[in-house]
């Protein structure tokens, strides 16, 4: 008796859960991968639209051969924007750790500070980040800055290269400086993230370091970067999403393009394909070598 | 230990925080900087007249407020009507959006069932495939409608209507909704059971406890996730601009202004065309600062409550 009612009890919640997760479900089914079935499928056929539809012609590998060998832009702007992402997610985590730990510090101005902070999330998204890049103004002072200002990437080389700085880490070292702007414009709903991971550290842990006579210099070490481990592995990931997906990125501007611009489904299907291998094996990487060193409680 | 040895060292600690301090006001101030450059640049230019450009002597900021260039961009974005459409748009596709991922959130953060895991990492994969993946059978999918076969062939067109947003946002499947329901779900993890337990004891059903007892606890996460939803919204051109081509919505109409105003009025230099475009994003931000400087405390704590962290 007391076993039937359980029964029923636990298939009761089944039910509801099911109830409730119902719409993604369906969702997930026809508008997520049964398109994303789809473009896998176009990618290996020719598309042409006809009165009332279209219709596939299956060519084979030929849009990944033209991708990947014909088309002259293709390879370079992949190349470039794998290797940006290289760049940018590490700058991006560190920029937001640090970000994170001042804001959470107490001085006058703090919440002016935050709120300056977290403007990019609402501004640096859509529409107006991929008009900026090819506006007229912008470019100018872009140049502009580069010609006449400190940091130009000239003099910076000259001097890192006079401090025995090796070839290889000068380059990196000079690309970051001149994505400064973009970094930390890029940096918001990370900082949001370690903040709250700041936030929901117990005082306590600090309150012991303190008895114990730990500096703060300890403390970051020993307590809040480790504390806050399991949210590197987050932000990591988000950010490599993120630039993957946003609208300035050349390479969603190629996909799109082609799509619309005249290159055909099929081809721009294929480099969609090319580009979502690209980013799933770049996260399984990253994942499996940044959770190495996070630290979980249990 | 003297005392003067103790004195010194405290002076030394007050002598390196303040170092600290002054050290901190200036990054914090640099990066003010960094963040505020582009509305640095927007303003002042969306005043100035096409001859500035050219001269020299014009750095920054302009001769005088040259009003012409918000009269023309306003007239050719028609931008009363463009931000009306695009309020209407936008509030009905976030409230919906923020509906769906509630409810989705909840199902999966209260309820035992058998192949929970594996349909919330689906909610994790619809996060890491980039959209632009799945773009094209989307919008054939869309402009072939035939809501699953149940229409007969070939279907119809739901192309240039607000029902591919709706459709999706009913189904958490728009714009980065994984990470909506993914926020409701940690959030309703994060909320004692005994609340809901009291209302079954009470007879209350799964939908009425969750309408009745969660829904007014969940405000501050719903507020986030509101806001988000709305601000990304407002800001998208990548769908608006695939489901609705021709609407008169803001960031379609703000793409086209100058291209607009070229093909009606007249040639246009580069130059020109960046203050115009200037004013056109100026006229398009303003009213999400507006909304951000009313809603950033809930924006900001919000995040910080609802345990996005897990």
């Amino acid at each position: 008796m007391v076993l039937k009612l359980r029964l029923t009890k636990g298939r009761r919640e089944a039910l509801t859960g099911i109830l409730f997760t119902l719409p993604f479900a369906i969702g997930f089914v026809f508008f997520f991968l049964h398109p994303f079935w789809q473009s896998i499928r176009f990618s290996l056929s020719q598309l042409k639209i006809v009165s009332g539809g279209y219709i596939l012609e299956g060519v084979g590998l030929a849009n990944y051969r033209t991708a990947l060998v014909v088309n002259a832009d293709f390879l370079r702007v992949f190349v470039e924007a794998v290797g940006r992402i290289l760049i940018d997610v590490p700058l991006i985590v560190i920029f937001s750790f640090f970000a994170a730990n001042l804001l959470n510090q107490k001085f006058k101005g703090r919440t002016i500070a935050r709120v300056v902070f977290f403007l990019p999330v609402i501004l640096g998204a859509g529409i107006v980040l991929q008009m900026e890049q090819t506006d007229y103004i912008m470019g100018q002072l872009r140049s502009g800055a580069v010609e006449s200002g400190v940091l130009s990437g000239a003099v910076l080389r000259q001097f890192l290269y006079e401090l025995r700085i090796p070839e290889a880490s000068l380059d990196f070292v000079i690309e970051a400086v001149d994505r400064i702007p973009e970094i930390i414009r890029a940096s918001g709903v990370q900082i949001l993230i370690f903040l709250a991971g700041l936030q929901s550290i117990p005082r306590s842990l600090y309150e012991a370091a303190d008895v114990e006579g730990f500096t703060g210099w300890e403390c970051f070490w020993l307590i809040t970067l480790p504390m806050l481990s399991p949210l590197i592995l987050t932000n990591a990931i988000y950010t490599i999403i993120d630039s993957f997906t946003t609208p300035t990125n050349p390479l969603v501007k190629l996909v799109r393009e082609t799509a619309f611009g005249g290159g055909g489904y099929g081809l721009s299907s294929a480099m969609g394909v090319l580009y979502f291998l690209a980013i799933a094996i770049i996260l399984l990487i990253a994942g499996a070598i940044i959770s190495k060193f996070v630290f979980y409680e249990e | 230990m003297t005392n003067l040895d103790l004195r010194r060292k405290r002076l030394i600690g007050r002598g390196a925080s303040l170092i600290w301090s002054l050290f901190r006001g200036v990054i914090i101030l640099g990066i003010c900087y960094v963040i505020f450059y582009p509305l640095i640049v927007k303003i002042p230019s969306s005043f100035m007249r096409e001859v500035d450009m050219f001269d020299q002597s014009v750095q920054f900021v302009p001769r005088f407020l040259y009003l012409e260039n918000y009269k023309m961009v306003w007239e050719h974005m028609e931008y009363p009507l463009a931000f009306w459409n695009s309020l209407k748009l936008t509030t009905l596709v976030s409230l919906l959006q923020l509906a769906a991922c509630t409810f989705i959130g909840y199902g999966f953060a209260r309820f035992r069932f058998w192949g929970r895991g594996l349909l919330f990492s689906a909610v994790v994969f619809t996060l890491v495939v980039p959209p632009q993946m799945i773009m094209i059978p989307l919008y054939l999918n869309f402009r072939y409608f035939t809501f699953f076969g149940l229409i007969p062939e070939p279907g119809i067109n739901l192309l240039g209507s607000y029902w591919p947003f709706v459709i999706t946002a009913l189904t958490g499947t728009g714009l980065r909704n994984g990470l909506f329901i993914y926020i409701m779900r940690q959030f309703f993890r994060g909320i004692s059971k005994s609340l809901e337990e009291a209302a079954y004891i009470d007879g209350a059903g799964a939908f009425r406890t969750f309408l009745q007892v969660m829904l007014p606890n969940a405000k501050s996460a719903m507020l986030t996730v509101f806001l988000f939803a709305f601000v990304w919204q407002w800001n998208d051109y990548f769908f608006t601009s695939i489901y609705m081509r021709n609407a008169k919505v803001l960031p379609v109409m703000l793409d086209g202004v100058a291209f607009d105003i070229m093909t009606t009025a007249h040639y246009i230099s580069d130059q020109y065309k960046s203050i115009l475009d200037n004013t056109g994003m100026v006229l398009f931000i303003v009213p999400l600062l507006v909304i951000y400087a009313i809603l950033q405390r809930y924006f900001i704590e919000g995040v910080e409550r609802t345990g996005i962290v897990g």
